[in-house]
């Protein structure tokens, strides 16, 4: 993978207004045909970096490259990029036709080109008999579907997406989410996703950089970043996590044993991360899915086997979101339902295996 | 929802409307239909109104050719007012539109800030700026580019001077309206898509502020060839408008029918106007500025 070209790479990117520094020096690669979405609460720079990329922004440091070339002086209308904006951003007093065709008629391409490449970009969205309408004659996925089809008709070097399903309601954005990645790599078009959605995240990306106050806290794989936590935020931001305090007791090798207050010993791997001094101080991230609840205690021996009592349960259908009091802890457990979700005030066997348990520094 | 709504489903934008209704007919339609009958009047040699049915004094204004052509004349200082506010209003309304909120409120107070001196108070003061006295002779005659004072004042040129003082801001707002509508984001996408600033604006920005446009240029034609007061104080003898021979024929001739006569003219030929932007832009336009 790494050595396929990098079409857009960052370099000690900044970004500055006034005295608030909105980016942080950000170093970015993204390879040739990639999924990258930089993922993250509002105001923590995400879509000013898009911006910076787009060349709506200047950044006030740093170098912006797209394929190989600094393009920090270059206007945007000369970058060759597709952008879908959040409110779609269609040309209101343009039919569908001539929004999509409007990038072409740019790049002086020819009349017949033009209404061949438009009728299959309108093809790829599955919107084909739409070109003579105007964007308000659309509904929302519509008009989303032919801001796409105008943004990939040209084929631009990087489609830079912002937020683009944010406006759409709850079923359609999930059906727009496969779609888009579909086309996205039926093309293979090199894209960055901006997003505060982490499912949308998790879904999409072949790559998703967690971003906080203007730095990148975590940059991986969705399996790696939403499994492997590096931060307190990330395991925040990224699905349901427990966090706990605890401090190593006893170590072998790879096997730890982690003495948490109020709650009693758990074993972790501290495989694949620095391993921990004895009685150092840690940190304990364990996701919601990860804990098992049963009703008797299975015999598994790598696992912590804790007892507690259902306080609260939220059902959701083919899963139950429990709280569970362990000693002095109320523990989030995210757990499939067999037959029927556990009562309120059940005591259950509380299974926490070792290598679920994510070990951060204390911060 | 209570029961009398139930049983008049649609009595109560009726009732709601009713005080302005009224005081639209009171002071409006009624007036112009005492003005109607008027106009089919006689003034005798006397002095007094002979009532009746005369057409003398519409065959006077439909055929006299004097009447025609003051009336062309009003025309084409209406449309060449107009058109100088549309090139001296989009910049600035282009700039407010783009400034910080903070700033913009600041602009358009300023912009405002004329309609608190009377009108006439304000077309009177280019007499103290271009009259033989005024400053810009006084500055000439010492700075020695002249050596007698030139008369600049009372012509053609000085009413479009004066309307376009006065209807520069009705025009200025109308366009700002319709440039603060458009969502940035469309600019952008012009630009992503291949157009240089001056093209997304050409793409984008002027034609979606066509509407503001037409409803400013509606109403400064309608404002502008209305008007007496400018070409009674900055004109010339041979510069009266339309709205000049009705206010002599009714105030100093005391003609009263044919001055009505005239009156309706003016009326159905700017009613005509206001009907043919209807027609392609849709009045509501017009209210936007005003929300």
């Amino acid at each position: 993978m790494s050595d396929r070209e990098q079409v857009v790479e960052l370099s000690g990117v900044v970004k500055r207004y006034g005295n608030f520094t909105a980016v942080e020096p950000m170093n970015l690669a993204v390879e040739a045909g990639a999924f990258v979405t930089l993922l993250g609460p509002s105001g923590c720079g995400k879509t000013t970096t898009l911006r910076m990329v787009a060349g709506l922004a200047a950044p006030s440091a740093g170098d912006i490259l797209i394929k190989g070339a600094r393009v920090n002086d270059v206007p945007i209308h000369k970058r060759n990029l597709g952008i879908v904006f959040q409110n779609y951003a269609l040309f209101p007093h343009k039919t569908v036709f001539d929004n999509v065709a409007f990038g072409l008629k740019y790049r002086k391409a020819a009349k017949a080109q033009i209404a061949e490449r438009v009728s299959r970009a309108l093809d790829l969205v599955q919107l084909p008999q739409m070109a003579d309408r105007f964007p308000n004659q659309l509904s929302g996925g519509q008009q989303q579907r032919i801001a796409l089809a105008r943004a990939i008709v040209v084929e631009p070097d990087v489609l830079l997406l912002d937020e683009p399903l944010s406006a759409l309601d709850a079923n359609l954005r999930e059906g727009m989410r496969v779609e888009l990645k579909k086309i996205q790599h039926q093309l293979g078009i090199t894209t960055i996703f901006v997003t505060h959605d982490q499912s949308e995240a998790l879904a999409m990306s072949d790559k998703i950089i967690v971003m906080n106050q203007g730095r990148i806290e975590q940059e991986g794989s969705p399996e790696d970043v939403y499994t492997r936590p590096r931060s307190e935020f990330v395991a925040r931001f990224l699905g349901n996590s427990n966090l706990l305090d605890g401090q190593v007791t006893a170590r072998d090798g790879n096997a730890l044993r982690i003495a948490v207050e109020g709650l009693g010993e758990i074993q972790a791997d501290s495989e694949g991360t620095e391993a921990p001094q004895n009685g150092a101080r840690l940190r304990l991230v364990v996701r919601a899915e990860k804990i098992r609840l049963s009703s008797t205690p299975q015999d598994k021996t790598d696992a912590t086997r804790l007892t507690g009592r259902i306080e609260t349960v939220d059902y959701q259908g083919q899963s139950a979101r429990y709280f569970v009091t362990v000693g002095t802890h109320s523990l989030q457990v995210i757990n499939p339902i067999d037959r029927r979700p556990f009562g309120q005030g059940a005591e259950v066997s509380v299974e926490i295996r070792p290598r679920d348990v994510v070990l951060l520094k204390p911060e | 929802m209570s029961a009398s709504d139930v049983d008049a489903p649609g009595a109560r934008p009726w009732i709601l409307m009713s005080p302005a209704l009224a005081a639209v007919a009171m002071l409006l339609v009624i007036p112009v239909c005492f003005i109607a009958v008027y106009s089919f009047w006689l003034r005798t040699a006397v002095g007094s109104e002979q009532v009746g049915f005369y057409l003398d004094n519409w065959i006077e204004v439909l055929t006299d050719p004097f009447y025609r052509d003051i009336l062309f004349q009003t025309l084409r200082i209406a449309a060449a007012s107009t058109l100088l506010c549309i090139t001296l209003g989009y910049v600035p309304a282009y700039f407010i539109a783009r400034s910080t909120t903070r700033h913009k409120a600041v602009l358009i107070l300023l912009l405002m800030l004329p309609f608190w001196i009377s009108y006439i108070i304000r077309t009177m003061s280019w007499i103290n700026i271009l009259g033989v006295s005024g400053a810009l002779n006084v500055f000439l005659l010492w700075l020695g580019v002249i050596s007698e004072p030139m008369q600049i004042l009372y012509n053609e040129g000085t009413v479009i001077l004066g309307l376009v003082h006065f209807l520069l801001p009705f025009m200025i707002l109308n366009i700002y309206v319709s440039l603060d509508g458009i969502d940035g984001n469309l600019v952008d996408a012009a630009r992503s898509l291949g157009c240089t600033g001056w093209q997304a604006f050409r793409e984008v920005t002027l034609p979606l502020s066509l509407p503001g446009l037409a409803a400013g240029s509606l109403l400064c034609f309608v404002l502008g060839a209305g008007t007496y007061i400018t070409p009674m104080i900055l004109g010339g003898p041979r510069d009266a408008m339309f709205a000049n021979l009705v206010f002599e024929t009714i105030i100093t001739q005391l003609d009263w029918p044919l001055g009505s006569a005239l009156s309706l003219v003016l009326l159905v030929v700017l009613g005509s106007v206001v009907m043919l932007y209807s027609r392609f832009a849709g009045i509501g336009q017009l209210a936007k500025s005003f929300r």
